[in-house]
Order: C-alpha cells, then structure tokens, then sequence
C-alpha cells in the first residue's frame, strides 16, 4: 500500500508538471495583448518597458520555469513565513497579479474562508442527507419514498444551479423575504444574533450546492446499497439471527460505504469548480468569483495560478480516492 | 444474442416472416419505462416546438417596441415582453433553437472525438498507453475555469474569421467538445478492449479483414449501446455547460438570445419581473430533465441483462 501510495504521488509530480504545461500554453498562444488597454497616446518605448514590468520580457520557456518555481517554492516559503515568523521568502519575487500588483496568493487567501464556509458546509449538508436518504431508498427498493427519492434525486441532478439559485431566491427572498439574497462577506460573528444572520445568509447557497451533491451521491448510495443487499453474506447474517438493523447498519452498510467514500473524496475538487456558479448567484465574493472577475479583468497570472490550484486539487482527491478504496477494501491488492 | 442456439428446423421449413431484429426487443423495454417514455415526448414537443415555432409564431426575437415594455402576459405576448418590449416567448423559441443546436452539435463533436480515441485505444495495443494517458490527463483538467479561459481567449479572433454568430457558435461547441469525450473514450475502450477477444472478430481477421473493416463492421456496431447512452447524457451536460457559459456571461453576445443569456437578462429584473427569469431556467431544467429520463429509459433497454425481465 505504502509502495503504491508513493508511486501514485511521483506519477504525480509530472502529471502535474503536465498540466501547468497546458494551462502556461493555453495562455500563452491565445492571442490578446495585455497591453491592448493603453491608450494609443502612450509611445512604443514606454509600452515596452509595461510589458518588461509585467514580466513579459523573457522567452516562453524561462517564464514557465520562472512560474513553476514561484508557484512550488517560493510561494510555500512564504506560507512557511507567515506561519512562523521567519524571513526566508524576503526578497523573493512572488506571483503578482495584474489586477492590483498584489501577490496572488494574498488575494487567494482572502477568498478561501469564504468558499470553505459556504461549500465546506455545503458538501457536509450533503453528505449527511444522502446516506439515510441512499440507504433507506435501496432497503425499501420500489417502496414511495424510493420513488420519490428517485424522482427528486433526478429533479436535482437536472436543474442547474443557476436556474435552482436564482429560483429560491424568487421564493425565500423576494417573495417570502426569509433569507438575504446576498451573502454579506463583512459580517463578523460577534454574538448570538449575527450567528443566527451568518446561519440565515448562509442557508440559500448552501441548499442549493447540497440539493445538487446529494442527488448525486444518493443515487451512488442507493446503488451500492442494492449491489450488496443480493449478497450471500447478508443471507448468511440473516441465517444466524442477527437483527434486521444489524445486518443492515453494520454488514451492508459497511460494505457499501467504501465506492461512496472514493465517490465522496472525487467529488470535493469538482465541487471547487461547480461553486463557481452558486458563488455568482449568491454574490459569495469567494475563489470561484475571484476566477470570474480574474477571467474578465484579463489577469493571466491569477487565471493561471487559480486554474492551477484547481488541478491540483483534482489530482491530489484522486489520489486520495485510490488509496482510500485501497485501505478500506482489503479485496483490492494494488501491489 | 450469440449464444442463442439456432432453432433446429430453420433448414427444414422457411420462415414465414423476418426474424425480429434486437431493435424491437430494446424499444419493447424502453415503452415499458415511463419516466423515459414521458421524456421522449416532451423533448420531441420541444424540439418541434423550436424547429416549426417560427413558422406559427411569427414574431421577430429581436423587434423593439419601447412603449410596449415589461407586459404581462397576455395573448398578444404569451410571456410577456422584457425591457425593450421583445416579446418573451419569441426569444424562448429563439433562444431554444440555438441551445439546442449547440448541445446536438457539441455532442456529436464529443461523440466522435471520443469514439475514435476510445476505438484506437482498445483495438491497437500500441496506442493505448499514450491515448489513455491522455484521458486521464484530459480528466483531470479543471473544466469549467478552463472553458472559460477558452472562451475568454479564442473569442475575439473567432468573431473576427467567421462572424459573430457563427463564430461564437463554433467557439463553444468545440470548447465543449473536446473537453466532454473522456468519460465515452473509457467506456467504449473497455468495451472494445473485450470484443476484441470474441471469436467473431478471430473469424473476421482469419479471413483478412483488414483493421478498418473490422472496426467500422464488426466492432462498431456492437458498441453502439454505450454510445448511444453516452450521447443523450452529452446533450445534456452540454445543454448545462453552454447555459452556463452564457450565464456567467462568456457565452453568445446579448442580441442572440439562448436559454442561459436570457436567464442572465433576467436576473437583474428578479424583483419586480420574475418570470423572466423563471421561463428560460425552466426550460433549461425540463429539458435536460426528460433527457436524462432518455438516458435513464436507454441505459436499460439496451442493457441485454435486465431487458425481458
């Protein structure tokens, strides 16, 4: 296991190597020029001297490698400073984006509370729906409750976010005026009241991100739970008097959790990439609408560095997917 | 279907009557689907309704008409009109149109791509390696951020060759397409990597057939299952992805309404207008709704374990 774990994580490291390829060229060909913006009043020289400043000067290849270090050393390092106070990134370039001449990774972790927040709950919400809600769906197989879970699952696996988002906010905000539309990232948590408005603003987007996840994940559920329900051994568990709920919390249940878990560990970078959409709907300023307004404002190293992120994120999940599957089905043997 | 032993007397007395071909067995399932059964209906509703719509409800999409702004409905606009007095619903079936074009179009492009990366890689051994590397790779790109890259970028010369409509229209099926094939490619590699071994093929190579008859004769055809379930979920997700596209604002330019741009037109009126907003998001939604029903209905028609059960 241990073998295959670290082979999974070198296989990695060109995977990845890989893919910064893609995303650098991908930026890198397109056609459009940062300096497109600059009024035509500004002589040749000096817009040469921007494009220097922006870090434009030097050929493709030593700006990509000049990219991959930041990105993998020096970034860390300054992670490293600010956790402990030392001062070994000082005087290091760091990633700068060309939107506010800041460090990227300072925008980026003003924005990862927020996604964490909405998202992270999200994804909890789900997960704790969707396993009762898969389990008693595939016990009572064809039962109503089985055919309504069925029916809904699809309904939320259907609708997209934006049209389930803008929705709810026509019910619970305009209409009913239940909820706040607009997620108030200033709000500081200080007492029981601006709890209960931080639960209020957060309950919309959180909903319809979970309405979404746990479509998908109950019907994993309910599928797995079905596989393992047919076996021999719940027979055989059922044979030697163990309780009703016995067989099926513990001996089914058990059994069926390990692809829901790979499911699970898969779905947490996508989910990154999905809340892009609720993140717009709800105005959550999080890492989804930093994209966005990077996108728009045509700042490559954030686009970049953000699209990178995600990557990682995919392949890291991935990897953890498999090793999970791994220890937790002693049937499967990677060695 | 090949271990069927063959009747006895099939020399003895010729049949009265063609034998009846797996197709009827696979639409027997399907009608007995409901849910899938209801879905095929209301998008074939949708899709006429889209395609002749124009013919019965001649109004222009695009015509202006200030002093007849924001109407109700009524039976001169069954939708209402929006902020400039378009009418509603002229623009839903317009909008449909090209929604559902590029989700059909996207579909086949990610179809094809991934049918033939798929094919190459189960049937010739060399290529496997390289082609599913490249799969993996492909899945794990971030697509979404990366589509809007794409969009972002290739927008302006796109326009600039082909024409705004047509340019943005080649831009975003393609964008969707090649980043939609991966999950067709692994299945139909694994379904031909299986083929491959049956005696049908043996026989087919033993006679001399040449790998390109051998694919396009004998292993096509008995992939067409997964494809075919394949594609109905890939006009969906395209459906979705190009929504979403246009939503956050990267899609189609304003004066070509789809069902996304339209539900991002309506967004700011929320408050006082709400079923702007609220008709395209619908149709998005039950469309993609009866399609995944489609899918759902398909997936066990063409499955030969559950099907005459």
């Amino acid at each position: 296991m241990l073998t295959f774990t670290i082979r999974r994580l070198l296989f990695a490291i060109p995977t990845l190597l890989f893919i910064a390829l893609v995303i650098f060229l991908l930026l890198e060909l397109a056609p459009g020029d940062p300096m497109a913006n600059v009024p035509l009043t500004v002589p040749a020289e000096v817009k040469e001297q921007m494009r220097i400043a922006l870090g434009l000067g030097e050929p493709m290849h030593i700006r990509f490698w000049k990219w991959i270090i930041q990105f993998f050393w020096i970034e860390p390092l300054n992670v490293f400073d600010a956790l402990f106070g030392t001062s070994f990134a000082e005087g290091k370039l760091r990633i700068i984006s060309w939107q506010n001449r800041a460090p990227v990774f300072i925008a980026i972790a003003e924005r990862i509370p927020q996604t964490l927040w909405v998202v992270g709950t999200a994804y909890v919400v789900a997960i704790l729906i969707a396993v009762p809600v898969g389990i008693y769906s595939a016990y009572k197989q064809y039962s109503v409750f089985d055919q309504a879970g069925t029916f809904v699952t699809m309904v939320g696996f259907s609708v997209p976010p934006f049209f389930s988002g803008v929705l709810v906010i026509i019910i619970f905000a305009v209409q009913l005026k239940w909820f706040p539309s607009i997620y108030d990232t200033t709000h500081v948590v200080n007492s029981w009241d601006a709890f209960l408005f931080q639960v209020r603003q957060m309950f919309l987007p959180v909903m319809v991100l979970a309405l979404q996840i746990t479509s998908q994940l109950s019907r994993f559920m309910r599928a797995s739970m079905l596989d393992n329900l047919q076996q021999d051994y719940v027979r055989t568990a059922r044979a030697k008097g163990l309780k009703e709920r016995a067989v099926v919390l513990v001996h089914v249940l058990r059994n069926s959790m390990i692809p829901v878990v790979t499911v699970i560990a898969l779905g947490v970078p996508s989910i990154f990439g999905g809340a892009i959409i609720t993140e717009q709907v709800f105005k959550v300023n999080g890492i989804g609408q930093l994209l966005i307004t990077a996108i728009q404002a045509n700042d490559l190293p954030m686009v970049q560095t953000l699209t990178f992120i995600f990557a990682v994120l995919i392949v890291l999940f991935n990897l953890l997917a498999d090793v999970l599957y791994g220890i937790l089905d002693p049937r499967i043997r990677y060695d | 279907m090949t271990d069927t032993p063959v009747p006895t007397n099939a020399g003895a007395s010729p049949p009265s009557q063609a034998p009846r071909s797996q197709w009827w067995d696979v639409w027997d399932q399907f009608r007995s689907h409901k849910g899938a059964m209801v879905g095929a209906a209301f998008f074939l509703a949708i899709v006429a309704l889209v395609v002749f719509g124009p013919l019965i409800w001649d109004v222009d999409p695009t015509k202006t008409n200030i002093r007849e702004r924001n109407a109700p409905m009524s039976l001169s606009a069954p939708l209402g009109t929006d902020q400039l007095g378009r009418d509603i619903f002229a623009r839903m079936i317009e909008g449909g149109r090209i929604s559902l074009a590029v989700g059909l179009t996207a579909m086949g492009l990610s179809l094809l791509l991934g049918t033939l990366i798929g094919v190459l890689a189960g049937y010739f051994r060399r290529l496997d390696g390289v082609l599913m590397r490249l799969t993996d790779l492909f899945l794990a790109l971030p697509l979404l951020p990366l589509l809007l890259v794409m969009v972002l970028l290739f927008r302006e010369p796109l326009t600039a060759a082909f024409g705004i409509e047509t340019g943005i229209f080649i831009l975003i099926v393609s964008a969707i397409g090649v980043t939609s094939w991966m999950q067709t490619a692994r299945i139909v590699r694994g379904d031909v990597l299986a083929l491959k071994e049956r005696e049908f093929v043996l026989a087919a190579r033993a006679t001399g057939t040449t790998p390109a008859k051998i694919i396009t004769r004998h292993v096509l055809p008995n992939v067409m299952s997964p494809i075919m379930v394949s594609a109905t979920l890939g006009i969906a997700t395209a459906i979705i992805t190009e929504s979403a596209l246009s939503f956050l604002g990267l899609g189609f330019p304003p004066d070509f309404p789809t069902w996304g741009r339209l539900l991002n037109d309506g967004v700011p009126y929320l408050q006082q207008y709400p079923g702007r907003a609220f008709w395209p998001g619908l149709a998005i939604s039950l469309v993609v709704l009866s399609i995944n029903y489609v899918g759902d209905g398909l997936r066990d028609a063409l499955d030969p374990r559950i099907r005459g059960r």
